[in-house]
C-alpha cells in the first residue's frame, strides 16, 4: 500500500548550518491493513520520513508509491487528489479554533466539493465513530487533548482515505489519553480496513498497536520486520529498543555465570528454568529483565544468574540453542551486558 | 458667550467631515491593505508561494510608505490626489493621501497576523489536498479573524489621527476645526471640546473592535 523506494531527503544549506541528509536512502513497504511503526530517536529523520508519503516534503530523489499510484511521477494537481485518500494526524492536532469539532471534520470535504448537507451527514457520522457525537458544536478550545485527537481522527477519515499517517499522535497526551487514542486507532484500522503508518519516539506506542516497525537512526533504517519475528531475534537493534536489555552490573561480586535469555511464545523462560533447576540443580536468581505482551505474544529479555556446580552447564545450554532456545552466557570480563543495554 | 450659537453648526459640520474622511478611507484601507497584506505573507521566503523578488520590492514600498511622515506625504502624493479627485482641497481629497497612508500601515498588522496563524494548521490543510487559495481562504484568514478586526481597529485610531493632519491642508475635520477656533482665536475651551469628542470616537471604535475580536476568538 505504502512503497518507499530508496528515498533520500536533502535540506539545502541555510545561513550558517550546512546541508542536511533527513532521510538517506531508505526503503520502506507497508502492507495493505498493515499497522506499522517508525521509531527512531529525536533527529533520526521520522517526521521528515511521514511527510515524504504524502509529499508534503518532496523527496531529492527515490520514488514514493501510495496505493499503486507514484506520487513522485504526478503533478501537482494530482498529488492534491492523491492526498485526499491519505489522511494525517499530527502530534499536536492542528485543528482550526476558528471552526466547531464538526466544522473541523467537514474542512477536508469541503476541500474536495461535496455539498454542505452531505458533509453535515459525514461529520456526525464521524463524530459519533471517535465517540465525540455529543461535542459536535464544541469549539477546540473546550475540548481535552485526547478529545482534540478524536477529531482530528476524525477529520483526517473524512475522505474515506485508504492510508492514515499519524505523526507522533500520541506524544502530547498524557497516559490515559494515549491508551484511548491508540485503541480508536486500532479500532478504526480493523473497522475500515486502513493501512496505518505511524511515527513515534514512544516505544510503548509501538508495542501497543503496531504489527511491524523500522528503526531509524541519522535517517537510515537500522532495523525492521514484524514485531512477531523481531523480538525472537537475539541480536536486533529494533528489539533492544523495543525489549531493552537488563541493566547489570556483570562483576558485581557474585559468583554464578549470567545468562541472556531471550523468551518467546515458543521458548518460554520456563523451559531454561526447568533445564537449570530441574535437571543441573543450580540455583537461579533473575538478575533483570522483563516479560510483555506484544502483537499478541509474551516477549522478553532475560538475564538470569545461575550458581552451584557449573560443569555440566555448557552442554546443557548447547541442548538449549539446539531446542531453539535463544539463551548464551555472558563473557564476565567484558562488560557485554553493559553495552548492550546502554547502547540503545 | 453667544459665539456658541455661531461655533455649533460648525463643530457638527467638522465631525461630520472627520467621520466621513476616516469611514471612506477605512474602508478602501481595508480593501487594499488586506490583500496586500495577504501578497506579503504568501510571497515570503518559505511561505506559500515564495517569490523572494516580489516580496521584498513590496517590503520595500510598504516601508517607505511606512516610513514618511503623514504631513510630507499629503504634500508628496498631491499630484495624484488631483489626477483622482480633481482637487488637492477638501475632506474627498484627503481621502487619498489618508488611504495611502494606511494601506502600508495595514498591510504590515494584517502580515504579522497571518504569520502567527501555526504553520502545523496550514500543514494540516496541505495534507488534505487544499490548494494555496483554499489555504488563504479556509485556514489563515479564519483563523487570524480575532488578531485582524484587532489590527484593522488600531488602523483606523491612526487614521483619525492622521485625518487631523489632512485639515492643513483644507481637508476640514475635526484637527482643521481645532486649529481654527481653539487654537488661532486663543479658545482653550473649544480645542478641549474637540479633543473630548476625538477621544469619544476612537473609544467607541476600540470598545466595538475588542468587543467583535473577544466574541470571535474561541481559542
Amino acid at each position: 500500500m505504502i512503497d518507499l523506494h530508496d528515498v533520500r531527503k536533502v535540506f539545502p544549506a541555510r545561513g550558517r548550518s550546512g546541508e542536511v541528509v533527513a532521510v538517506d536512502g531508505v526503503s520502506l513497504r507497508v502492507a495493505a491493513g498493515e499497522f506499522a511503526g517508525v521509531v527512531g530517536p529525536s533527529g533520526s529523520g521520522k517526521s521528515t520520513l511521514v511527510r515524504l508519503v504524502n509529499l508534503l516534503e518532496r523527496p531529492t530523489s527515490g520514488s514514493v508509491t501510495v496505493d499503486g499510484r507514484v506520487l513522485t511521477e504526478l503533478p501537482d494537481d494530482e498529488v492534491r487528489q492523491a492526498r485526499r485518500s491519505i489522511g494525517m494526524v499530527f502530534q499536536h492536532f492542528e485543528l482550526l479554533d476558528s471552526r466547531t469539532a464538526a466544522g473541523n471534520v467537514e474542512h477536508p470535504l469541503e476541500l474536495a466539493g461535496v455539498g454542505r448537507a452531505e458533509r453535515r451527514r459525514r461529520a456526525t457520522e464521524l463524530l459519533d465513530l471517535v465517540g465525540l457525537g455529543e461535542r459536535a458544536d464544541a469549539h477546540p478550545g473546550q475540548l481535552s487533548g485526547g478529545q482534540k485527537q478524536r477529531v482530528a481522527i476524525a477529520r483526517a477519515l473524512a475522505g474515506r482515505p485508504k492510508v492514515l499517517l499519524c505523526d507522533e499522535a500520541t506524544s502530547a497526551l498524557d497516559q490515559a489519553s494515549t491508551t484511548g487514542v491508540l485503541e480508536l486507532l486500532r479500532r478504526v484500522r480493523a473497522e475500515l480496513g486502513l493501512t496505518v503508518l505511524l511515527i513515534t519516539h514512544e516505544m510503548a506506542v509501538v508495542k501497543a498497536v503496531c504489527d511491524s516497525a523500522v528503526l531509524l537512526e541519522r535517517g537510515r533504517v537500522v532495523d525492521s520486520g514484524r514485531l512477531s519475528e523481531v523480538l525472537t531475534r537475539e541480536h536486533s537493534p529494533l528489539a533492544d529498543a523495543l525489549l531493552p536489555a537488563p541493566l547489570t552490573d556483570a562483576d558485581a561480586g557474585h559468583g554464578g555465570v549470567l545468562l541472556r535469555v531471550t523468551v518467546t511464545d515458543r521458548t518460554p523462560e520456563t523451559v531454561v528454568l526447568q533445564t537449570l533447576i530441574g535437571q543441573l540443580g543450580l540455583a537461579v536468581e533473575v538478575a533483570g529483565g522483563s516479560v510483555e505482551t506484544v502483537a499478541g505474544g509474551r516477549y522478553g529479555r532475560l538475564l538470569l544468574r545461575a550458581t552451584g556446580d557449573l560443569s555440566r552447564l555448557d552442554g546443557a545450554l548447547r541442548g538449549l540453542r539446539d531446542d531453539g532456545v535463544l539463551i548464551e552466557p555472558i563473557p564476565r570480563d567484558s562488560g557485554a551486558v553493559a553495552t548492550a543495554g546502554a547502547d540503545r | 458667550m453667544s459665539d456658541w450659537a455661531r461655533v455649533w453648526p460648525q463643530l457638527l459640520e467638522a465631525t461630520w467631515e472627520t467621520l466621513y474622511m476616516v469611514g471612506v478611507s477605512a474602508l478602501l484601507t481595508v480593501l487594499l491593505g488586506i490583500p496586500l497584506g495577504i501578497l506579503l505573507t504568501v510571497t515570503a521566503p518559505g511561505a506559500l508561494a515564495p517569490r523572494p523578488l516580489l516580496y521584498r520590492l513590496l517590503g520595500l514600498v510598504v516601508n517607505l510608505g511606512r516610513s514618511l511622515p503623514f504631513i510630507i506625504l499629503l504634500v508628496l502624493v498631491a499630484p495624484v490626489t488631483r489626477g483622482v479627485v480633481g482637487t488637492t482641497i477638501g475632506s474627498t481629497a484627503a481621502i487619498v493621501p489618508l488611504t495611502i497612508g494606511a494601506v502600508p500601515f495595514l498591510a504590515r498588522l494584517v502580515e504579522t497576523s497571518l504569520r502567527e496563524v501555526a504553520s502545523g494548521k496550514v500543514e494540516a490543510a496541505l495534507s488534505m489536498g487544499a490548494r494555496r487559495r483554499d489555504v488563504v481562504r479556509t485556514v489563515l484568514l479564519p483563523e487570524a479573524r480575532p488578531s485582524l478586526i484587532a489590527g484593522t481597529t488600531v488602523t483606523v485610531v491612526a487614521l483619525i489621527s492622521y485625518s487631523a493632519m489632512a485639515g492643513a491642508v483644507g481637508g476640514g475635520g475635526l484637527g482643521d476645526f481645532a486649529i481654527r477656533f481653539g487654537y488661532q482665536q486663543f479658545r482653550t475651551d473649544i480645542t478641549l471640546l474637540t479633543v473630548v469628542l476625538l477621544l469619544l470616537i476612537v473609544q467607541v471604535l476600540q470598545w466595538a473592535g475588542d468587543h467583535w475580536a473577544r466574541r470571535l476568538a474561541h481559542a
